[in-house]
């Protein structure tokens, strides 16, 4: 078998069998394709998303995953979406923060956004993602001690790094995100918990429809292949959390 | 003591007392870490706190009901539809819980309306306002409506509303507590750091805290009601690690002791991994065998966590820190100030293990024949204790 086959395999060369993932935004686009990867990975998964209806459509053709319906941006929301997440899997090894906005739209000058968009934009993924990782990081501690592995993906984006004109809100919500994720990472990888800052590329997803379109799809990257490109990320960050031999057996004693 | 009334887990001038090898004294508790050994393990409870505190109604009546969680007989996440609870009549946590008025009369099959949750009254425990009670849906239903719906037990102490967030310790894990594992509260993400960089280990269990408080004598008498805990294997190794190296075992809160103890007297001394539900009480007369020192909030006289402290240290170093704690100020309630209680050489209990192996309730025994006969004070106390 490949190196790439064996971490896709159910067995315990793929040490996403069995890890526990919780994904925000999950019901569309790059979000909903990760459901899918991981749950094809053998993976358990807990999503979150704001309408009850989209996590009830989901919900009935993925019944293997959990729906939790939150907005990650309320900060109200943040500890019943982690009492969930930590009752529907029994703990968390992997949360990505996926949920993202994308600030008005059509696209607009920084000059001409609302304070109060940027303010929703940087809730959604700039606090969102802070807090829930907040909530979860004892959770994802006590996986990092037992030898699980414990990974944070936050979704980064090139609008991070380059200066888009009209993508000023996005661009800078990202990367404030991006170095939150990396500052995270220096703080706490000495701990066990890996934070990984990953830029999708340009996806063929509703979010880029809304802020592009007329872009031609054909030249989008299909959301299912990066989400197959962060389930690899993700396994290789597990393989190198040093999983000591005595969880795997115990795992498979199970 | 003066009560603790804001919801601050960290004031910058929280205070602790520190006992050992019979003297006293007083730092700053942001000073905790340089109390410990290169060589030491800490092991403090990873539970999350429930918002285990639902108001509705008792369908039967109409009247208005406080219905608080108590416990149940497993951590199992999938499994939540049975709890032990507490039920109030009308009011909130503003009243006193020991001048709360009765709920309506409750019998078995009396369906409870809590927000979006349905339950049903399964029995009564001996007591007319402890129940048996169960939820009625799929495990994703329950945890969807605890979430929504619970608010955090919370006494009249805090004069306003707890928030989940206040509740929960920076390395809160699994919500499988009813009330905070509040000696965690001292815990901070660049205190471990510290800890770690002393030399010091970190470790955790989970048990699931219940209620310190429930308004009625005879009830308190009962406290602490049984608690299901789980020893992870990493954290069974490295006690085991600890103890060949004459290291010391630093429990933070009372809920550790009573787990590793519970653990180490079913299994002749040793910590072995896995779940079990703690059964026993642990006073004068108990035997520690793995934990050498305890930080814990401060304690009245007459609470069971009290009792807990008298296995670290005998009756007069106990009132020479009650003394102590009166004297500077210290503050009580889970949001108070800390002691850091070093076991003396000489505390070496005798209760028979044999109790706790047979799973035998023996609540009582052990705090009953203690020197010191503090065991009906218990009744008439109207402060809580907190871990």
């Amino acid at each position: 078998m490949t190196d790439h086959a064996r971490l896709r395999h159910p067995g315990t060369d793929n040490p996403l069998a069995g890890a526990r993932v919780a994904i925000t935004g999950g019901t569309s686009g790059l979000g909903l394709a990760l459901v899918r990867e991981l749950l094809n990975r053998w993976a358990r998964v807990a999503f979150v998303a704001r309408t009850r209806q989209n996590v009830e459509r989901v919900s009935s053709t993925h019944a293997d995953a959990h729906g939790i319906v939150g907005d990650v941006s309320k900060k109200e929301d943040i500890h019943p979406i982690a009492i969930q997440i930590l009752g529907s899997l029994g703990g968390v090894d992997v949360l990505i923060n996926n949920a993202s906005a994308l600030g008005p739209v059509p696209l607009a000058l920084l000059a001409d956004t609302d304070c109060e968009d940027f303010e929703r934009v940087l809730a959604t993924n700039v606090l969102g993602p802070f807090r829930l990782t907040k909530a979860l990081l004892g959770a994802l501690a006590s996986s990092a001690r037992e030898g699980r592995g414990a990974v944070v993906v936050n979704i980064s984006s090139d609008a991070a790094i380059n200066p888009y004109p009209r993508w000023g809100a996005y661009g800078a919500s990202k990367a404030a995100l991006h170095h939150l994720t990396r500052i995270w990472n220096e703080e706490l990888s000495g701990q066990g918990i890996q934070f990984l800052p990953i830029d999708p590329g340009d996806m063929d997803t509703p979010m880029h429809a809304a802020a592009i379109p007329d872009a031609d799809r054909s030249q989008l990257k299909r959301p299912e292949i990066a989400a197959a490109e962060i389930a690899d990320a993700i396994a290789v960050a597990l393989l190198h959390a040093n999983r000591p031999l005595q969880t795997v057996v115990e795992e498979v004693a199970q | 003591m003066i009560a603790a009334s804001v919801p601050v887990q960290r004031p910058g001038n929280a205070k602790l007392l520190v006992s050992e090898d019979g003297r006293i004294r007083h730092v700053p508790r942001s000073e905790f870490p340089n109390l410990l050994r290169p060589g030491d393990l800490v092991i403090a409870n990873d539970a999350a706190t429930l918002p285990a505190s639902l108001f509705g109604r008792h369908a039967p009546t109409g009247e208005p009901i406080e219905v608080r969680l108590a416990g149940r007989d497993s951590l199992a996440m999938d499994e939540i539809r049975r709890f032990s609870a507490i039920v109030f009549g009308p009011g909130d946590f503003r009243t006193r819980t020991e001048e709360r008025p009765s709920p309506p009369e409750l019998a078995p099959g009396d369906q409870l309306i809590l927000g979006p949750l349905r339950a049903t009254v399964m029995r009564l425990m001996n007591h007319p306002r402890f129940i048996s009670l169960e939820f009625q849906g799929s495990a994703a239903q329950i945890w969807e409506g605890l979430a929504s719906w619970g608010r955090p037990i919370q006494y009249s102490h805090i004069p306003t509303p707890l928030a989940l967030w206040d509740t929960w310790t920076p390395i809160a894990g699994l919500p499988v507590a009813y009330e905070p594992p509040s000696a965690g509260f001292v815990l901070d993400w660049n205190g471990l750091k510290r800890l770690i960089a002393r030399g010091v280990r970190f470790c955790t269990i989970t048990h699931a805290a219940g209620i310190s408080s429930t308004g009625d004598p005879q009830l308190d008498a009962l406290l602490p009601f049984d608690e299901p805990y789980r020893i992870p294997p990493s954290t069974a190794r490295a006690i085991e690690e600890t103890k060949a190296r004459h290291g010391r075992i630093i429990a933070i809160g009372t809920t550790v002791v009573r787990a590793l103890e519970h653990s180490a007297a079913m299994f002749g001394g040793a910590v072995r991994p896995g779940e079990r539900v703690a059964t026993q009480r642990i006073g004068a007369g108990s035997r520690l065998r793995i934990v050498d020192a305890i930080l814990s909030g401060t304690h009245e006289p007459g609470t069971s966590h009290y009792e807990l402290l008298k296995a670290f240290a005998d009756a007069g170093t106990l009132s020479r820190i009650d003394q102590e704690l009166e004297a500077h100020g210290y503050r009580t309630h889970e949001f108070g100030d800390s002691v850091f209680i070093v076991k003396s050489a000489d505390q070496n209990g005798w209760q028979s293990d044999s109790a706790v192996a047979a799973g035998r309730d023996d609540r009582g025994g052990c705090t009953a024949s203690s020197a010191s006969g503090v065991r009906g004070s218990r009744q008439q106390r109207a402060i809580r204790p907190f871990r």
